[in-house]
């Protein structure tokens, strides 16, 4: 082979062939995943488009499909969001503000700290059922109610929570701080009236990530007892039942219209989860700042 | 200019003017906060763990680990966690014949081939895979997927292994893509370029210099998809079944261990009866599993961020 | 150099007298070490009131480490240790139980890059007296420290407005009002201008010499004609190296400016002052 006089295009087919062949292996993987996210949305929307109404919305579930609906799961999931955000924002913030401002690096119990989180952050969620069974409902005798299903989620995400205000707080430049402290501020004025102002954005978007990753929890809730038949509102300390878990119920059915059913409320939970994600999105491109 | 008003020197004392218990209690605070953390940990040992170890005084743990009939309710009861493992590991290799190709796929586009508008683009709808609630996984693999392997001549029930094991695959693609992306992110540029520079094509680059030197984290997204897959739940209990088997047949229903518990932990088992129990015992052989896979993760990606950060 | 010169002897004549100099720090054999490696060694020298004092040197020679001696902001770095003393009008600084909070009270600082923080100008300024708890005539304070810092005319008519708008120069000279506004005795300022332009440079000169009637100023340089023009006092600093190789940042000379630009009696600052080093 002349590397001289030989021509700029390539002279080897085979090497051609086999990176057009990876190529479209490249956009394949990525084919299988928008094709399955659009079969699913399309299948979703297909069946179930014709009972999203006021029924749905507005009445009780009820063992004739014609006239069941999901008010008290609807409700019971907006319930569980306002706990989830007033238990977890504040403990993840002030876990990752501890951890970002406080703690020693150096220090073993802090780096295992730092480990447990990571850890916590991929426990399987159905074993944090298990810790609220054992603990919340059965062992300090909570009872299956609507408190357990907020704590054990707030557990569950937040981890999550942790993770993104700590990334949030890290990415405040050091410069901030010492500013501030060079004026004679302590280290809490500094925290809280610079870093943590300048990280709310972060922090708000990673709080509503994982908001909206813990109203479609359904495993936990299940053995907090959530799959119970429930015709009247939620209350705090009242029997609970939430949209994915009321949505499990109506696909574990076998009669055909309780699956319609079924596929009418994921488009109600997947429409509110999927606004969270997009208001989370656009706050992230609203407010990200470039040092 | 005006004289400064604090020409005359301010009285000097440089200790502080009272304790400033303020800061102390916000630091007793913060540090509470972090202690949920760790009391979570303990709780979740502790919660699996006690009735475990009760459990395995009543039934021995050597018949639990190697027993291959998992029937806790039926007389004579027997306890062989086996089926119940064989099923998770089914359901878990068919998600990786997805998930692992795939998502390392995805992972090579969007770092190496994609321009930089198109992977801000397509990131986020990757990602919106991963936002999706799982029951709602377990409905597609139910009423959409098993049809589908049903007509291209499939001899599969209404509930399969390989029909919950693709959809869950689907699932964690954006969980290994994501993780071997940033991981290829964070080899430096140089790398590349001395390659580009020798007249490598971009299928050498990408699969000779890229994904070599991010092996830690591609790995890591491999265990961590894993180690997901294992702990899943409603996909496996939607569409996999709900009676133990003990096969390594995919096509066949089978029941997880996730399943089980998820199975008989909603109902109203009376506490402290055997039944009660294997859920924890069940529980304690998930935990340690993932736990595992979960420090090795950890480890991984520890790594790679040390190597190129 | 020819006029710089001649400002230096003019000034020297307007320097007072040792005898009735105050001193402001008393540094005496101060070192620093990060994590076990000393990064300053053995440097002793006195800073005097309304004097504007400027440590000069190549880099690595440890005069920004210095300089962060002055207000406890080594503190912050894990690992650093400072030995030795510094008197601050006869007090230990780095005595027990002394506060880092009130040594900065009286030590303001401003830094090499600007870094106002990402709040309006007005929030800026009245940060420094809204965490001491000097909220009283807030309005009032705000204002005249943006004068001082020769910006109020410039922004009156925007304090609302971000900081983070501003350009450059202006943002430096925020920065220098924000540290003005708590009342400082002494501004510490690590290389205020070296991220400016010649014309923003040239304002916070002029503001330098401004401020020293009523501040006590230690300026960071590695520009020398900067600390010709604006220094009273310069300390030299240099690098040596010890056994292992590892560099130690030293005082080599301390002197009135004009001194060590003209006639240096160490022949590392004159190797220094003339080019032929750094």
């Amino acid at each position: 082979m002349s590397v001289a006089a030989g021509p700029l295009r390539s002279d080897r087919p085979r090497g051609r062939w086999i990176g057009r062949l990876f190529y479209g292996f490249l956009l394949l993987s990525l084919v299988v995943g928008f094709a399955t996210l659009g079969a699913l949305l399309v299948q979703v929307f297909v069946e179930g488009y014709k009972w999203v109404d006021l029924v749905l919305l507005f009445e009780p579930p009820s063992a004739d499909p014609q006239i069941a609906g999901a008010e008290p799961a609807i409700l019971a999931t907006i319930y569980l969001g306002v706990l989830l955000l007033a238990f977890t924002v504040p403990l993840g913030v002030g876990t990752a503000i501890y951890l970002e401002e406080y703690a020693n690096r150096e220090r073993w119990y802090n780096r295992l700290l730092e480990v447990n989180i990571q850890n916590l952050a991929a426990v399987p969620s159905i074993v944090y059922g298990i810790l609220g069974l054992a603990f919340l409902v059965r062992g300090i005798g909570l009872g299956r109610v609507l408190l357990a299903g907020a704590m054990i989620l707030t557990l569950l995400v937040l981890p999550t929570v942790i993770i993104a205000a700590r990334e949030a707080i890290r990415a405040v430049p050091d410069s901030i701080r010492q500013a501030a402290y060079a004026l004679g501020a302590t280290k809490w004025q500094v925290v809280w009236r610079q870093v943590l102002p300048a990280a709310t954005p972060g922090i708000a978007t990673g709080s509503i990530l994982a908001l909206s990753r813990g109203l479609g929890e359904t495993a936990p809730l299940l053995l907090v007892g959530a799959l119970t038949y429930v015709s009247f509102n939620p209350t705090l300390l009242g029997d609970f039942t939430a949209l994915p878990v009321q949505i499990y119920q109506w696909v574990a059915r076998p009669q055909e219209e309780f699956r319609v059913l079924a596929a009418s409320g994921i488009i109600v939970l997947v429409a509110i989860l999927l606004t969270l994600n997009a208001f989370a999105i656009w706050l992230r491109n609203r407010y990200e700042r470039r040092w | 200019m005006a004289t400064r008003e604090a020409a005359a020197p301010q009285p000097l004392r440089l200790r502080a003017s009272r304790r400033r218990w303020g800061e102390d209690v916000v630091k007793v605070v913060l540090a509470l906060c972090a202690l949920v953390s760790v009391a979570t940990t303990v709780g979740i040992v502790v919660a699996l763990f006690e009735p475990a170890i009760e459990f395995f005084g009543e039934i021995s743990i050597a018949d639990f680990l190697t027993g291959t009939d998992w029937s806790p309710l039926f007389e004579p009861a027997s306890f062989g966690v086996l089926p119940l493992v064989a099923g998770t590991l089914l359901v878990t290799a068919c998600a990786c014949l997805v998930c692992v190709p795939f998502g390392l796929g995805a992972a090579i586009y969007l770092s190496e081939y994609a321009q930089r508008r198109t992977r801000r683009i397509l990131k986020p709808m990757l990602e919106i895979l991963a936002g999706i609630p799982t029951v709602v996984y377990g409905y597609f693999a139910l009423t959409f997927v098993t049809p589908r392997l049903q007509e291209i001549g499939l001899p599969v029930g209404v509930f399969s292994a390989v029909s919950a094991g693709l959809v869950m695959g689907v699932m964690l693609l954006p969980t290994v893509a994501s993780i071997s992306e940033d991981s290829m992110a964070a080899v430096p540029r140089d790398l590349r370029d001395g390659a580009y520079a020798l007249g490598s094509t971009r299928l050498q680059v990408s699969t000779l210099i890229v994904v070599p030197a991010a092996i830690s984290g591609i790995i890591a997204s491999f265990v961590l998809a894993i180690s997901r897959a294992v702990g899943e739940t409603m996909i496996v209990l939607i569409a996999a079944g709900g009676q133990p088997n003990w096969t390594w047949n995919p096509l066949e229903a089978v029941q997880t261990m996730t399943a089980f518990i998820a199975a008989t932990g909603q109902g109203d088992v009376p506490t402290g009866s055997t039944e009660y129990k294997t859920i924890f015992a069940v529980g304690a052989t998930l935990f340690v599993m993932t736990f595992v896979m979960n420090l090795i993760a950890i480890r991984l990606v520890r790594r790679f961020r040390e190597v190129y950060e | 150099m020819a006029d710089v010169s001649i400002n230096l002897a003019e000034r020297e004549q307007q320097l007072p007298p040792k005898e009735f100099r105050e001193v402001v720090f008393d540094v005496k054999d101060l070192g620093v070490a990060y994590n076990g490696n000393r990064a300053l060694q053995g440097v002793s020298l006195e800073v005097y009131r309304n004097f504007v004092t400027a440590f000069i040197g190549p880099s690595g020679c440890g005069k920004s480490t210095f300089i962060r001696c002055f207000n406890h902001l080594n503190d912050l770095i894990p690992g650093a240790v400072v030995e030795g003393k510094i008197l601050y009008h006869g007090e230990d600084m780095y005595g027990p139980h002394v506060d880092p909070v009130e040594v900065r009270k009286r030590i303001g600082m401003v830094f090499q890059k600007p870094n106002p923080f990402p709040k309006s100008i007005y929030d800026n300024v009245a940060f420094g007296p809204r965490v001491l708890g000097m909220t009283d005539g807030l309005d009032q304070r705000v204002e005249r420290a943006l004068e001082q810092a020769a910006l109020w005319d410039e922004v009156k008519d925007r304090l609302k407005a971000s900081a983070l708008s501003l350009s450059g120069g202006q943002q430096q000279r925020l920065c220098i009002a924000r540290c003005l506004a708590v009342n400082p005795e002494v501004i510490l300022m690590d290389e205020p201008a070296s991220a400016l332009d010649p014309i923003a440079t040239t304002r916070i000169e002029d503001l330098m010499h401004e401020l020293k009637r009523d501040y006590t100023i230690v300026v960071v340089t590695h520009n020398m004609q900067q600390a010709a023009r604006v220094a009273d006092m310069t300390a030299f600093f240099s690098i040596t190296r010890g056994e292992e190789g590892q560099r130690t940042g030293i005082l080599v000379e301390y002197d009135a400016t004009s001194k060590i630009f003209t006639q240096p009696s160490d022949k590392r600052t004159e190797d220094y002052v003339t080019g032929r080093f750094g």
